[in-house]
């Protein structure tokens, strides 16, 4: 990623500080800076950056730093979470006509925002809730955009509604309601043709739709790569034509999405899905809470904080304690493996649990590098096409039994080989080092620590 | 169309007139509302940047230098800091004259970007544009994801008059490129336009796709001149300057297509772009008709965005 991660930049900031008791005005102050930095480097618009910021600071100075966190990552804490509050408490489900009533719902946006090929989207998740969807072609400007509603309704088995290029859009906006009623559609979705905020007289076109045919939801389809001029746009075509719903598309981007923000913020409507895929059931719910963590290019560290504090409550201490006896030996076998792979799995993964731990003096970057998650997941294959007795008693494995390991596990024998030496190596080493698994408090990351994958064992917990 | 007075000018200062009453709104409330230089207002000129979209870290450059220039030139008044702003961005976004010299040469032109920035429109201003200039052009509809792509680029050949290789959807857009090269040495043509689906940089195989196709081309055309255009939609944030960056990786990007300046309240990521990766801006799109594309010129850009009458 092209930006430092704002939990490293706040550790760095906040390295010799170590104050304990509540944060202080100057805390705040300096952790704000690196947050508004992170906020327009996501294209969150810079007068709600101001105006978020503002709250924030209100609300964190005085708070009390919690045990185990530092300043920075106590500020980064309150500051997720009003971005959560921002963006929506909860997800927001698009709500249907009662019964039978047909329901209508009105695309627009910006060209080029998406708005063909989530309509297309949007009807299968509608026949998915049991809904006949029926889509109606309104953009006759662009060339072909009929041409890409119908081949993508076929592709989705949606009704097409369309009268050409030469109709006006409210005559067929009006006929398709007809159009729904004899052939029993519930769902109707305009798809308009793409427009700028500031074109009157095409903004005039959706107002008239509006005043000719009842519209009961009408949604903007934004690109989530859109800059500052998203709180034009979205103000824009709020005052005019009254919006009831956001779909951001293009998250499958990296873009940071800070313009979710920026629209809430400005208009209030709910975000109610994200577009993540080219593909027609690339559609899905909104987040807010993992909006948030992206707009601050955290991954998921806060909600790893409070996983983490939840799991150490739940896993359960005989077993582990007993795990840790045999450690200790250097008796570890398979079994132990996939015990801990899946307590690391509970937890959201590796890479998002690197994160939580950056007072570790390691950095990032090198940990990124020994661990790879898909490597993970090829050992765990390998551990399950073992027998079980295999699994608990890792010598038996000859070169025959390697053989039908690496065909179970879809992978090739080298990696097998190389998998079950660096599990050897691991045993070795755990058996002469017991200080290192046994020495820390927290020792229960122990368990995980050797077995990443070619070079994992290097990881020094 | 009537209404305006003096073409290509009147038409790109209309085109800009949303930047221009933004920056200009920004602007002026910076140089006029304060009385003297302090830090006040560098934080309001640091607004004014950020919110054309030129991002942190160039305006704080910009600000830097400013700063700067403040001290060295002895500059008092908020006002006079107008002039050595207009010169700076002028500067920054001078692109020199040599660029469109393969307007006139034969070359193959390979359109590429992330989707909906307007990729398929752009060409066919393209096309328009060197068919007026009386070029032989063929364009070749690479596009064969998204449905409907190639009925959509045939109604702009078929508009501008000009012949294109297509295929069916899901075709292997390689194989497109590879007929339409074909059918250019057969037909002598003088520029080809290669429009491709849009993808998003981040997507490894479909970057991989593109240097497939690029590979094709340098092998069937070596030595030809090659002209790789990134078009970005000019609304987009920080994240335009990922995707330079990723699809300069990719291929060897020669310039920007900046589209839909017509609508948007900023350009500045062109600023951030070219001071990041250097990589020029060539033509912006400044309306929705078949003459709106033209070329960038960073003088009249910056005097448009900053004229006042």
């Amino acid at each position: 990623m092209a930006f430092e991660n704002l939990t490293d930049k706040l550790t760095k900031v906040f390295k010799n500080l170590r104050s304990k008791g509540r944060l202080t005005e100057e805390d705040v102050k300096v952790a704000l800076k690196e947050v508004k930095l992170a906020l327009l480097e996501a294209d969150v618009n810079y007068k709600v950056v101001k105006n978020f910021i503002k709250s924030v600071e209100e609300r964190a100075i005085g708070t009390e730093v919690l045990e185990g966190l530092n300043p920075g990552q106590a500020v980064v804490k309150i500051v997720n979470e009003e971005l959560t509050k921002t963006l929506g408490d909860e997800t927001v489900e698009l709500k249907f006509e009662p019964g039978q009533a047909i329901t209508v719902i009105m695309l627009c946006g910006l060209q080029g925002a998406g708005k063909t090929t989530t309509a297309a989207k949007l009807a299968g998740q509608f026949i998915k809730k049991g809904k006949k969807p029926l889509l109606v072609a309104l953009d006759v400007y662009r060339p072909a955009a009929i041409k890409q509603l119908q081949v993508n309704g076929e592709k989705q088995g949606v009704d097409v509604f369309s009268m050409g290029d030469n109709v006006k859009p409210v005559e067929i906006a009006k006929q398709s309601i007809e159009f729904a009623k004899q052939n029993h559609h519930n769902v109707i979705i305009f798809d308009t043709a793409g427009r700028l905020h500031i074109d009157d007289a095409l903004m005039q076109e959706l107002v008239e739709i509006k005043k000719n045919v009842t519209v009961h939801k009408t949604i903007l389809v934004v690109d989530a790569m859109i800059g500052q001029d998203s709180v034009n746009v979205a103000k824009d075509f709020n005052d005019r034509i009254g919006i009831d719903g956001l779909i951001l598309s293009k998250m499958d981007g990296d873009t940071r999405g800070g313009a979710a923000l920026s629209i809430k913020a400005v208009t209030g409507v709910p975000i109610l899905y994200v577009g993540m895929g080219e593909k027609l059931s690339d559609l899905e719910q909104f987040y807010p809470d993992r909006m948030a963590n992206r707009i601050l290019g955290m991954g998921d560290v806060l909600t790893l904080i409070d996983k983490v504090m939840q799991e150490t409550e739940e896993i359960d201490t005989d077993k582990e304690k007993d795990m840790m006896a045999r450690l200790k030996k250097g008796k570890f076998d398979f079994n132990d493996y996939l015990e801990s792979m899946n307590q690391m799995k509970k937890m959201g993964g590796l890479s998002s649990m690197l994160g939580l731990m950056p007072n570790m003096g390691i950095s990032k970057d090198d940990l990124e590098g020994a661990i790879d998650e898909k490597q993970m997941k090829q050992m765990e294959a390998i551990v399950l096409s073992m027998t079980k007795k295999e699994r608990s008693n890792p010598k038996l494995l000859n070169p025959q039994r390697k053989h039908r390991i690496a065909k179970g596990a879809g992978v090739d024998i080298a990696v097998v080989n190389r998998f079950v030496k660096q599990f050897e190596q691991t045993q070795k080493l755990m058996k002469q080092m017991p200080g290192l698994m046994g020495g820390k408090k927290k020792g229960r990351f122990g368990g995980f620590g050797g077995m990443g994958g070619p070079g994992g064992f290097k990881m020094p917990f | 169309m009537e209404k305006e007075k003096g073409g290509f000018f009147a038409k790109l200062k209309n085109g800009l007139n949303k930047t221009r009453i933004n920056l200009l709104d920004g602007l002026d409330s910076v140089f006029h509302g304060f009385s003297e230089i302090d830090d006040d207002f560098y934080e309001e000129l640091e607004e004014v940047l950020v919110m054309a979209d030129i991002g942190v870290q160039t305006t704080g450059e910009i600000i830097e230098e400013i700063k700067t220039l403040v001290k060295v030139e002895h500059i008092k008044r908020p006002e006079d800091c107008r002039e050595y702003l207009i010169n700076l961005l002028a500067e920054r976004l001078d692109i020199g004259e040599n660029q469109y010299l393969f307007e006139k040469e034969r070359s193959i032109i390979f359109v590429i970007g992330v989707n909906g920035v307007g990729k398929t429109t752009s060409i066919g201003k393209l096309a328009y544009n060197f068919k007026a200039d009386n070029r032989r052009v063929l364009i070749a509809a690479a596009d064969t994801f998204r449905a409907a792509a190639t009925e959509q680029l045939e109604a702009w050949a078929n508009r501008v008059g000009v012949p294109m290789v297509g295929a069916k959807e899901g075709t292997d857009p390689a194989s497109v490129i590879f007929d339409a090269l074909q059918s250019a040495k057969a037909k002598d043509v003088d520029i080809l336009l290669c429009d491709t689906a849009g993808r998003l940089h981040n997507k490894k195989n479909l970057m991989e796709e593109l240097k497939k196709m690029n590979r094709i081309i340098d092998k069937e055309f070596p030595g030809i001149h090659r002209e790789n255009l990134l078009v970005l939609d000019a609304s987009t944030g920080q994240n335009a300057l990922n995707q330079a960056k990723e699809f300069k990786d990719a291929c060897n990007i020669t310039g920007i297509i900046l589209t839909k300046m017509d609508g948007t309240a900023k350009g500045g990521i062109a600023i951030a772009i070219w001071q990041e990766l250097g990589i020029p801006v060539k033509y912006i799109g400044v309306g929705e008709g078949i003459e709106d594309l033209q070329k960038f010129d960073s003088k009249s850009f910056v005097k448009a965005i900053f004229d006042n009458d």
